[in-house]
């Protein structure tokens, strides 16, 4: 059985979501060439809330994007564990444009590595951004996010769910500990 | 999800797990087929090797480029001119391709059971592309994702599978895949071209064309193969097409909203009329797009994590 200890509520998620996105408008100075990605699954429904927000907050629709990274991961071939393909879709072009790339945890940051060589086969961003709802450490690669909810000390033997879905009332971060 | 076997042999030995598992991962490559950049780097470092030793441009070309596209290494041998006209066994030829370490071999043979032999004596993972009168699970595989990417479903539709049913391998492995998927199967064709017990297959049989295809939210046209002709299977080409053919007279017995797929290559004016070949209800060229997301899907999935 695992331990499950609740470490952001709905109410939390939806600040950090809202502080998100003025940061993004602020670095970027607005939303001109700004385009939003999520990472499959656990950032897409961050990466829309992100956009709604920005939306709300210039009056503008900033376009948005999937990315499922599986087929760019390095171990593929190694690891016995074989997620299930999801959904790469962007509907538009990456050249000269702003990317901020969403997703819910910032762990060891392979996944990030994969979207990024993901994102440059799409074409030539201006620049790539990371915003991310929880940042729990034990990094493996040289990578940084630009944008944090909420930074977690974790210990390696602990799981950090984001459980994010349409139902905001019953969002939640938990960390689950195998006793 | 992992799909646990070394091999795809056949369909009769897939669970409706796994096809359901290859279907919908093959789905998610269909977008890397649309990029500008159509390529990923997934497989690098494998080697496929395309062993043929029966003509071939589709099935080859699609395995080619299914496997280029995830960045694999491809070989095409093709046995008119390799060795095996020097007299090499089949074994040997197998033994020695081993040697050299690649990590798929995917065979066309027309022997029944060539890929079932060839998995046994090499380590490799095997593909079959097609064994004779056997089976071709490629391509029911790529039918079945046509069919449920046009219908949204498999369950419940009623397919007519008309021609050649006792040499066909493309009809015995959608037999196999489509009862299983819980579609109904009506098959149809001269007496000569039905396969002996063909009800333990668990379809309906027919002699008149228009009783299998009454109805039918899915008419799959087999290819004539007209190299048999001396074999008196059937009495004349002009025959066949009047008796068996698909014409538009005949697709209005369908339901309204009816898909035409061919395997293919066609022999237009026989088994189909070239109206119906390139009229609305024909998805042939589809079934071709998603053979390349079918083969890239079988390639991921037996590579890596072993």
């Amino acid at each position: 059985m695992s331990k499950k200890r609740v470490v952001m509520d709905s109410e939390g998620i939806e600040r950090s979501l809202t502080r998100i996105s003025y940061e993004i408008l602020e670095k970027n100075k607005g939303v001109e060439d700004l385009v939003i990605i999520g990472i499959q699954k656990g950032g897409v429904v961050l990466a829309e809330r992100i956009r709604d927000k920005i939306s709300g907050i210039e009056n503008t629709k900033v376009p948005i994007g999937k990315l499922d990274i599986t087929l760019y991961r390095d171990d593929l071939l190694t690891s016995s564990r074989k997620p299930r393909m999801g959904k790469t879709d962007i509907p538009f072009s990456l050249d000269n444009k702003k990317v901020v790339l969403v997703d819910d945890v910032l762990f060891t940051g392979r996944t990030i590595r994969a979207a990024m060589d993901a994102l440059i086969d799409f074409g030539r961003p201006r620049l790539i951004q990371l915003a991310v709802l929880i940042d729990r450490g034990h990094r493996e690669l040289p990578i940084r996010a630009d944008f944090v909810g909420k930074n977690l000390p974790s210990s390696l033997w602990e799981k950090v769910n984001v459980n994010v879905t349409s139902e905001k009332a019953r969002d939640e971060v938990v960390i689950l500990e195998n006793t | 999800m992992k799909l646990a076997r070394k091999d795809i042999l056949g369909i009769r030995d897939l669970t409706v797990e796994e096809i359901n598992l290859i279907l919908d991962t093959a789905e998610s490559f269909i977008e890397v087929s649309t990029r500008e950049i159509k390529k990923v780097p997934t497989l690098r470092g494998v080697t496929v090797m395309n062993l043929f030793y029966e003509p071939s441009t589709r099935t080859r070309t699609s395995f080619e480029i299914a496997a280029k596209r995830l960045s694999a290494d491809t070989i095409n041998i093709s046995t008119t001119t390799s060795s095996v006209v020097k007299g090499e066994t089949f074994v040997d030829t197998a033994k020695n391709l081993e040697a050299m370490n690649p990590d798929i071999i995917v065979l066309r043979h027309s022997a029944a059971g060539a890929p079932h032999m060839l998995s046994r004596v090499v380590r490799q993972r095997v593909i079959n592309a097609g064994d004779g009168a056997h089976e071709h699970p490629t391509q029911a595989l790529l039918d079945m994702m046509t069919i449920r990417e046009k219908k949204k479903r498999i369950a419940g539709l009623r397919v007519a599978i008309v021609g050649d049913i006792a040499h066909s391998r493309v009809a015995r492995s959608n037999i196999y895949g489509l009862t299983k998927m819980g579609a109904k199967v009506a098959v149809a064709g001269p007496s000569t071209m039905m396969p002996r017990f063909v009800d333990r297959l668990g379809v309906e049989a027919h002699h008149c064309v228009n009783d299998a295809i009454r109805d039918a939210d899915i008419i799959m046209m087999l290819r004539i193969q007209t190299e048999r002709q001396d074999m008196s299977v059937f009495p004349s080409l002009r025959e066949y097409a009047n008796l068996f053919g698909l014409n538009r007279r005949r697709v209005a017995l369908a339901r309204q909203d009816v898909i035409i797929m061919h395997p293919g290559p066609m022999n237009r004016g026989v088994e189909i009329s070239p109206d119906v070949a390139d009229g609305p209800y024909s998805v042939i060229l589809d079934q071709v797009t998603n053979g390349v997301a079918v083969r890239m899907a079988l390639l991921y999935l037996l590579s890596g994590g072993n």
